[in-house]
C-alpha cells in the first residue's frame, strides 16, 4: 500500500479469445480502494479468465490493466507484488508442510521477518496447530485455507479470489468473511467470483454480472442495496438461463 | 535477496527439499542408468578389450536419456502441484525462474552422474579419475540442462508430453552428444586438455549461446 | 458479419491474383526447366544420366535452407511483434521446408546409390540435412500437440529459433567428427568434374525456378490457413446464433 492510485484496479477495453472463441470483449472494470467487487456469471462466462488476466497469468489480447497504478504490461513484477491470488488450485507443494510452503513464498516475495509473518497468517486462517503437517495430509478445506494464507502473506493491495467458498465448511467460510471484512476496512480491495448469490451479495460492496463477454453492473452505480440486490438476482438468473 | 541469485537459490532449496521428501527422481533415474549399461552390454556384445572403446558412447547415451527423464519428471511435478503457476504469480523475474530450474536440473543430473560414473568405470573397464572427463561431463550436462529445461516447460503442456521432450531435445543437443563422446574418448585415453582439441570449446560455445537465448525465450513459453 | 467480409476479401482481386500469377510463372518455368534438364543438358561423361538428378537436388536443398531461414525470421518477428501474420509466414514456410528437405534427402539417396555405391553415408551435409529434417518435424509436431492455438504459435516459434541457431553448430560438429572418422566417400562435388558452362547455366535456371515454386507454395499454404481461420469463425458464429 505504498502508493495510492485513484483506483485499486483499472482495466480498459479488455479483450481475450481462445482461438476463435471470444471470451471477453471490450470489458471495462474499476475497483476502488477498500471495496469488494463480486463477479457473477454462468459457467464459461469468463470469470476465471478475467481473474487470471488480473493475476498477470493470462495475457489479454487487447486493452490495459493497472493495479495500484502499475501497468500490467510494463511493470508486471510490481503488479505481482501487490496482488494475492486464490484460484482453484492451492499452488502449494503437497510434500512440504504449510510452514515450509509459506516460508518458500515469503522468500520469493522477499519478505523480512518471514517467520513471524508466517505464524501470523497461519493463525488468521486457524491453521496454527497444523503448521507442520504436510499439505498432502490436510483436508481440501484446510488446503484452501492454507492457500488463502499464502495469498495474504505479502499483504497485497488486492486479493483475487476465484470461488473462494468452494470446498469450505461453514466455519471456514465465516473465517474468510471476517478476514475479507477486515481486509477492506483497512483500505485494501478484493475481486472475487462466486456461484453463491447470498454469500456474494453479503460480502460484496459492488456486484457485476459477466455475460456475453461484458461486465454489467445492474442497478445505478452497482452499489449494493435491497433494490439493487433484486436486480442482480434477476440479472444473474437471466445470465444463467442464457448460458445453458 | 531480490536480485537474480536470491530467488534462484530459493527455487533450488525448494526443489532439493521436495526431492528429499519424495525421492521419486534421483533414485529412479539411478536405477534406469544402471539398466542402460546392462542392456548395452548385451546389445553391443561387449567383448573384453572393446569395453573402453565403447564406454564413452554408452556413457553419453545413458546420460542423455537420464537427463530427458529427469527433466520431464521435474516439470511434471511442478505442473501437477501448481508450483510453476505459483512461481509465475510471484514477483520473481522469468530469468530467475528459468535459471533456478536449470540449476536444480544440473545439480540432480550431476548427482546421478557422480553415482553412475564409478559403476560404469568398473563395469566398462575405464578410468574415471580424469579431470578432463569430469569437466566434459559438467559442460555437457550444463548444455542438457539449459536446453532441456526450456523444452520440458513446453513439452509438459502438450499432449503426449512424454514423447514430445525427446523429440524436441535430441536433434538440438546432438552437437553436445557428438562433442562429449569425442572428448570423453580422449579423456579416458589419458589425454590432457590440449589433446581434447576443439571438442570442449564446442560444448562451451553451445552452452554459452543457449544460456543467452533460452532465458529470453522462456518468458514467452510460460505466458498464456 | 466479419466472417462473410473475410471471405469476400480473400475471394477478391488482391492476394489471389498475385498467387495465381506466381503459380503460372512457377508452372511455365518448371516445364522449361524439365526440358532443359532432360533435353538440353549434356549427359555427364562419368556419371551418366543419373547426374541429372543434380539439377533438382541442389536447388531443392538450397530452398530448404532458405525456408528454414524464413521460419527463423518469422518466429523471431512473431515473438517480438505478436502479430499472427508472422506466425502464418513461419508456419507455411516450415511446412514447405519439410517437404523440400524430404525431397532433398530422397534425391540425395537416388544420387548416392549409383554414384557412391551406398544408399546412405554420414557425410556432413547429408547428416546436417537429416538433423534439419528432424528439427522441423519436431517444429510441426509441437505445433499440433500444443494445448491452444496461441501456445502452438509460441512453442513453434521457440523451436524455429532454437533449431536455426543450432544448425551451424550441428554442421561443424559433424564436419569435425568426419575429419577423424573418415570413410571412402567424400563430398558430393568431389567426383564430378567441374560443371560445364551449359550445366551451370541450367543449374542456375533451375534454382530460380525453385525460388518461384517455393514462394508460390508458401503463399498457397498461407491462404489455406486463412481459409481455415475463416471457417473457424463461421463455425463459431453459427454456434452462437443457434443459442
Amino acid at each position: 500500500m505504498s502508493t495510492r492510485s485513484v483506483e485499486a484496479i483499472e482495466a480498459r477495453s479488455l479483450e481475450k479469445s481462445f482461438g476463435e472463441w471470444p471470451v471477453l470483449w471490450d470489458l471495462d472494470l474499476s475497483v476502488p480502494w477498500g471495496q469488494t467487487l463480486v463477479l457473477f456469471g454462468a459457467n464459461g462466462a469468463g470469470k476465471t479468465t478475467l481473474l487470471r488476466i488480473l493475476a498477470t497469468h493470462v495475457r489479454a489480447d487487447q486493452g490495459s490493466v493497472a493495479v495500484a497504478g502499475y501497468n500490467l504490461r510494463s511493470r508486471p513484477e510490481e503488479v505481482r507484488r501487490r496482488i494475492g491470488v486464490v484460484g482453484h488450485r492451492s499452488l502449494l507443494y503437497e510434500d512440504m508442510t504449510c510452514r515450509e510452503n509459506l516460508v518458500y513464498y515469503s522468500r520469493l516475495f522477499g519478505l523480512k521477518n518471514h517467520n513471524s509473518r508466517v505464524d501470523e497468517v497461519l493463525e488468521k486462517v486457524r491453521l496454527g496447530d497444523r503448521a507442520d503437517h504436510r499439505v498432502r495430509t490436510l483436508s481440501n478445506g484446510m488446503q484452501k485455507r492454507a492457500a488463502i494464507a499464502r495469498a495474504i502473506l505479502h499483504q497485497p493491495d488486492v486479493l483475487l479470489l476465484d470461488e473462494p467458498e468452494a470446498g469450505l465448511d461453514c466455519d471456514s467460510v465465516s473465517i474468510l468473511g471476517t478476514l475479507l471484512a477486515e481486509w477492506t476496512e483497512s483500505g485494501r480491495s478484493v475481486v472475487m467470483t462466486t456461484h453463491d448469490l447470498d454469500l456474494g451479495l453479503s460480502w460484496g460492496h459492488r456486484a457485476g454480472v459477466l455475460r456475453g463477454g461484458k461486465l454489467n453492473f445492474p442497478g445505478d452505480a452497482g452499489e449494493l442495496g435491497s433494490v439493487v440486490n433484486a436486480n442482480i438476482r434477476q440479472a444473474v438468473a437471466d445470465a444463467l438461463g442464457a448460458g445453458q | 535477496m531480490n536480485g537474480l541469485l536470491g530467488p534462484i537459490l530459493v527455487i533450488v532449496w525448494k526443489d532439493i527439499l521436495l526431492e528429499l521428501r519424495s525421492r521419486d527422481l534421483v533414485v529412479s533415474i539411478l536405477v534406469f542408468g544402471l539398466l542402460v549399461v546392462v542392456v548395452f552390454n548385451f546389445a553391443l556384445n561387449n567383448a573384453p578389450g572393446r569395453a573402453a572403446e565403447l564406454a564413452p558412447g554408452i556413457l553419453w547415451v545413458a546420460f542423455a536419456f537420464s537427463a530427458v527423464l529427469a527433466m520431464n519428471r521435474a516439470f511434471v511435478r511442478e505442473q501437477e502441484q501448481g508450483g510453476l503457476e505459483g512461481l509465475l504469480i510471484s514477483p520473481v523475474s522469468r530469468d530467475a525462474i528459468f535459471l533456478g530450474k536449470v540449476l536444480t536440473s544440473l545439480i540432480f543430473m550431476l548427482l546421478i552422474e557422480a553415482a553412475l560414473l564409478p559403476v560404469y568405470a568398473v563395469m566398462l573397464d575405464f578410468s574415471a579419475l580424469s579431470l578432463t572427463l569430469v569437466l566434459t561431463i559438467f559442460l555437457g550436462t550444463l548444455g542438457f540442462a539449459v536446453v532441456g529445461t526450456l523444452f520440458s516447460a513446453m513439452a509438459v503442456q502438450t499432449r503426449s508430453r512424454e514423447i514430445m521432450l525427446p523429440v524436441l531435445f535430441f536433434p538440438v543437443v546432438l552437437p553436445i552428444i557428438i562433442a562429449a563422446v569425442e572428448a570423453s574418448t580422449r579423456a579416458v585415453g589419458g589425454e590432457t586438455f590440449v589433446g581434447l582439441g576443439r571438442w570442449l570449446p564446442l560444448i562451451g560455445i553451445f552452452d554459452a549461446l543457449f544460456l543467452v537465448i533460452c532465458p529470453w525465450i522462456f518468458a514467452f513459453v510460460v505466458e498464456e | 458479419m466479419a466472417a462473410t467480409q473475410g471471405i469476400k476479401s480473400s475471394g477478391g482481386l488482391g492476394i489471389p491474383s498475385l498467387k495465381t500469377g506466381m503459380a503460372a510463372i512457377a508452372g511455365v518455368m518448371m516445364l522449361v526447366d524439365l526440358y532443359f534438364i532432360f533435353m538440353v543438358a549434356p549427359t555427364d561423361a562419368v556419371l551418366g544420366h543419373v547426374q541429372r538428378v543434380f539439377y533438382f537436388h541442389v536447388p531443392i536443398a538450397i530452398m530448404s535452407f532458405l525456408a528454414f531461414f524464413v521460419v527463423f525470421l518469422g518466429s523471431l518477428m512473431y515473438l517480438i511483434k505478436r502479430t499472427p501474420k508472422w506466425d502464418a509466414i513461419a508456419h507455411a514456410s516450415a511446412e514447405v521446408g519439410v517437404v523440400f528437405v524430404t525431397l532433398a534427402l530422397l534425391t540425395g539417396i537416388i544420387w548416392a546409390r549409383p554414384v557412391w555405391n551406398t544408399w546412405w553415408t554420414w557425410e556432413p551435409r547429408l547428416t546436417t540435412t537429416l538433423i534439419l529434417w528432424l528439427i522441423y518435424v519436431a517444429y510441426l509436431m509441437v505445433r499440433s500437440y500444443a494445448p491452444t492455438e496461441s501456445k502452438a504459435a509460441i512453442y513453434a516459434a521457440v523451436m524455429g529459433i532454437i533449431g536455426f541457431v543450432d544448425v551451424p553448430i550441428v554442421y561443424y560438429s559433424v564436419v569435425w567428427w568426419r575429419s577423424i572418422h573418415p570413410s571412402p566417400v567424400v563430398g558430393p562435388f568431389a567426383e564430378s568434374d567441374a560443371l560445364t558452362g551449359t550445366m551451370s547455366l541450367i543449374l542456375l535456371y533451375s534454382l530460380i525456378t525453385f525460388v518461384f515454386l517455393f514462394i508460390y507454395m508458401v503463399m498457397e499454404r498461407m491462404s489455406l490457413r486463412k481459409m481455415e481461420e475463416e471457417l473457424g469463425k463461421i463455425r463459431f458464429s453459427l454456434r452462437r446464433r443457434r443459442r
